[in-house]
């Protein structure tokens, strides 16, 4: 249902134009608007927290569209930050939001200092949900001016912020922002996954050399295989960590995150690599999944630190530890 | 839109942990003093002592109807037990090919006559079960055999050669793919059936050892020489070998086998890696555990899509393909992070077990339908065939 207006609202607002817009670090005031008017930054949030209660398959399947689409706006980042700031008793954001840990800001007196780097469409947010150490704050847009320009590989706007706020609003940490943005990530690789593999269908199906169509090579079908792999790998490995996340289980979130960006990695070549020398181009739109495969598996916690977290469990778990270690996530 | 689904996987419920604690006791018990070398057999190891044991404890035939020895118990459950018993390295080779895939298919296409001969025995754990498909010359051309079976009376006279055949040499009976139609180029799939053989009593019947290149026998050759086998050890339909067969392979692809077999390593390199502080271990154990709890949730998925009686094929090669990769990758990863020598005779545990896992590697993607097989599966699954 709320699949179904998502993509709906898509077709209709998100042509190649307002891509191209986005990539020239232009806010799209529109779709945001209907993003907010579908309710869309609540749809983490249950019943009871002013959401709409859905089902865990649903939430996915929301996140993934975001990632299928590659929607160039902050709306998995606000949905996460509205998940943490209600989980924390706080405001919800008015606007678009954003999330991130920022343990190296300075407490004083009241006042939060210091610099938050890379936040995505860090200038047209309504407020960030910052986690430094064991509490979240919700610092609003007054809170921060804009340091440092930043890019992303899909050349959306990564701004490094500095802070200068009286911290007046803040609640007990309920969950770790990098485990909430790096799960919302992981859907969205899912989702770009199933784009990528489906425009790659759909290239290798028409294009025709040597008097057929390349998906009618071996060579070509067995790397189509290999992405649909890793397509099943990055949705089942998003599902994953939303279930640890709901029950606060950090491996299962790292296990769930690293999976979905090694599937970034490789699925981003193959497609790249099946569609020849025009998937190289601005001009097509794989481009737009493949660059944002790119950045989002770096984002929320790079690659290394997730693997570590894990692997020192495994290594702490033993040889005869480490198979429920295993079942365990 | 390609999306492939996989289900959610069956719930861990109150029960489904209970067994997984009981059973993790019962191979403790059953595996006390099993040597790492031993457990990195995994499914080639064979021992009817462990398999009766498993029979005798109710964990063979778990799915299966109780008025032929089963246990009424969910798929779900079923693939706990299967799960946890590669995990722990035990012998499973005695009961592995029936309770998987002959018995399930016994009970589908089978007589009461043979249900009531031989799923019994299969779930006791007293009877062992092997899959005569391969030939020289029909490998993954499955629909290329040529063994005959010719109706004569009240018999088939068989003839004709069979490879490949892991535990022909110890098991009881073998579900034989062979060719009873008047082989004409239109039936090259039609023509076919399956038969029920007793490998004990078949006169005309010879098993020659095929030694495999880490110099174990669990190959063999089957031949076939007007051998005798009653017509009414015909299973399913004549004729209809190759729906029944492809029906098989479902149950066959998607299990915890397709990952698990080099598992013993990875525990042997993190016991070799304790107290080393090193990121590389870190950072390379947590992207192989990251891909190894993904595959189970993709393989338990394929059980949820069994349990309900969707058609999961497609699935099931995925599971497999990318399984394969994963299990048969496992030597490299140990290699990167510790040195030793590894060799039949060894000076550590871990470099055993490093020299069986490689040594056995490579059959990893060849069991069970080569990887080009399942990769062309796959592709035709997303509609470019």
């Amino acid at each position: 249902m709320l699949a179904d207006m998502i993509e709906r609202l898509l077709e209709r607002h998100l042509d190649d134009s307002a891509q191209a817009r986005a990539r020239g670090g232009e806010w799209l005031p529109e779709l945001w608007a209907k993003f907010e008017e579908m309710g869309l930054p609540l749809a983490l949030l249950s019943e009871e927290q002013g959401g709409f209660g859905l089902d865990p398959a649903d939430q996915g399947e929301a996140l993934r569209l975001l990632g299928r689409h590659a929607v160039p706006l902050p709306v998995a980042e606000t949905m996460g930050a509205n998940r943490l700031l209600a989980a924390a008793g706080l405001p919800l954001a008015e606007g678009a939001a954003g999330l991130a840990r920022a343990d190296a800001l300075t407490l004083n007196e009241g006042r939060l200092t210091g610099r938050v780097a890379r936040i995505a469409w860090g200038d047209k947010l309504d407020c960030l949900a910052l986690a430094v150490g064991d509490r979240l704050y919700r610092v609003p847009r007054s809170g921060w001016t804009v340091a440092e320009a930043g890019l992303a590989l899909n050349f959306q706007p990564r701004p490094t912020l500095q802070i200068d706020w009286t911290a007046d609003v803040s609640a007990p940490l309920p969950h770790c922002p990098l485990a909430e943005g790096s799960t919302l990530r992981a859907f969205q690789i899912a989702g770009a996954l199933e784009a990528a593999l489906d425009m790659t269908l759909e290239h290798t199906g028409t294009r025709v050399q040597f008097g057929k169509p390349l998906s009618k090579f071996q060579a070509v079908q067995h790397e189509l295989a290999k992405l649909a792999g890793e397509l099943a790998c990055a949705t089942a490995a998003a599902d994953l960590a939303a279930e640890a996340l709901a029950r606060c289980d950090l491996l299962g979130v790292a296990a769930g995150s690293l999976r979905a960006r090694e599937a970034a990695g490789s699925g981003a070549s193959i497609a790249t690599q099946m569609h020849g020398a025009i998937g190289f181009t601005r001009e097509h739109r794989l481009q737009l999944f493949t660059t944002s495969l790119w950045t989002w598996r770096d984002e929320f916690g790079g690659q290394v630190s997730w693997a570590k977290l894990l692997g020192q469990a495994a290594l702490d778990a033993g040889g005869t530890g480490y198979w429920p270690m295993v079942t365990a996530l | 839109m390609s999306s492939i689904a996989f289900p959610r996987p069956p719930e861990d419920t109150a029960a489904v942990i209970a067994l997984r604690t009981e059973f993790r006791a019962f191979l403790d018990k059953e595996l006390a003093g099993r040597s790492p070398r031993a457990r990195s057999d995994n499914w080639y190891g064979f021992d009817r002592g462990f398999s009766r044991a498993m029979g005798q404890a109710g964990y063979l035939g778990m799915t299966w109807s109780k008025q032929y020895g089963g246990h009424e118990r969910s798929a779900y459950e079923r693939y706990v037990v299967v799960e946890e018993t590669l995990a722990a390295g035990a012998p499973v080779g005695a009961h592995w090919i029936a309770d998987r895939q002959s018995g399930p298919s016994i009970i589908k296409f089978g007589t009461e006559e043979q249900k009531e001969l031989l799923l019994p025995g299969i779930a006791a754990g007293e009877l062992a079960f092997c899959i005569g498909m391969s030939e020289p010359d029909s490998g993954s051309d499955l629909a290329a055999t040529r063994t005959r079976a010719v109706r004569d009376g009240g018999n088939y006279r068989v003839t004709g050669t069979k490879v490949w055949t892991s535990f022909a040499h110890e098991a009881d009976w073998v579900i034989l793919f062979c060719r009873t139609g008047s082989g004409g180029p239109t039936d090259r799939q039609q023509g076919t059936s399956q038969l029920l053989v007793d490998l004990k009593n078949t006169p005309g019947l010879t098993i020659k050892p095929i030694i495999d290149l880490a110099g174990q026998h669990h190959f063999n050759e089957m031949h076939f020489e007007d051998a005798i086998v009653p017509a009414n050890m015909l299973l399913g339909e004549e004729g209809n070998g190759w729906n029944q067969v492809m029906s098989e392979l479902a149950f066959e692809r998607s299990g915890p086998e397709r990952f698990l077999s080099s598992i013993e390593l990875l525990y042997q390199v993190i016991e070799a890696l304790k107290g080393i502080d090193s990121d590389a271990a870190q950072i390379t154990l947590g992207r192989v555990t990251a891909r190894l709890a993904v595959l189970r949730r993709l393989s338990r998925s394929v059980t949820a899509m069994l349990q309900s009686g969707q058609d999961a094929a497609l699935q099931a090669a995925i599971v497999k393909d990318v399984g394969a990769v994963f299990e048969q990758a496992m030597p490299d990863i140990a290699r990167e992070l510790i040195d030793a020598e590894p060799g039949p005779i060894a000076a550590s545990a871990y470099a055993s077990v490093l020299a069986n896992i490689t040594l056995n590697a490579p059959s990893w993607s060849l069991r069970g339908g080569t990887r080009e097989i399942l990769r062309g599966i796959i592709a035709r699954g997303l509609g470019t065939r």
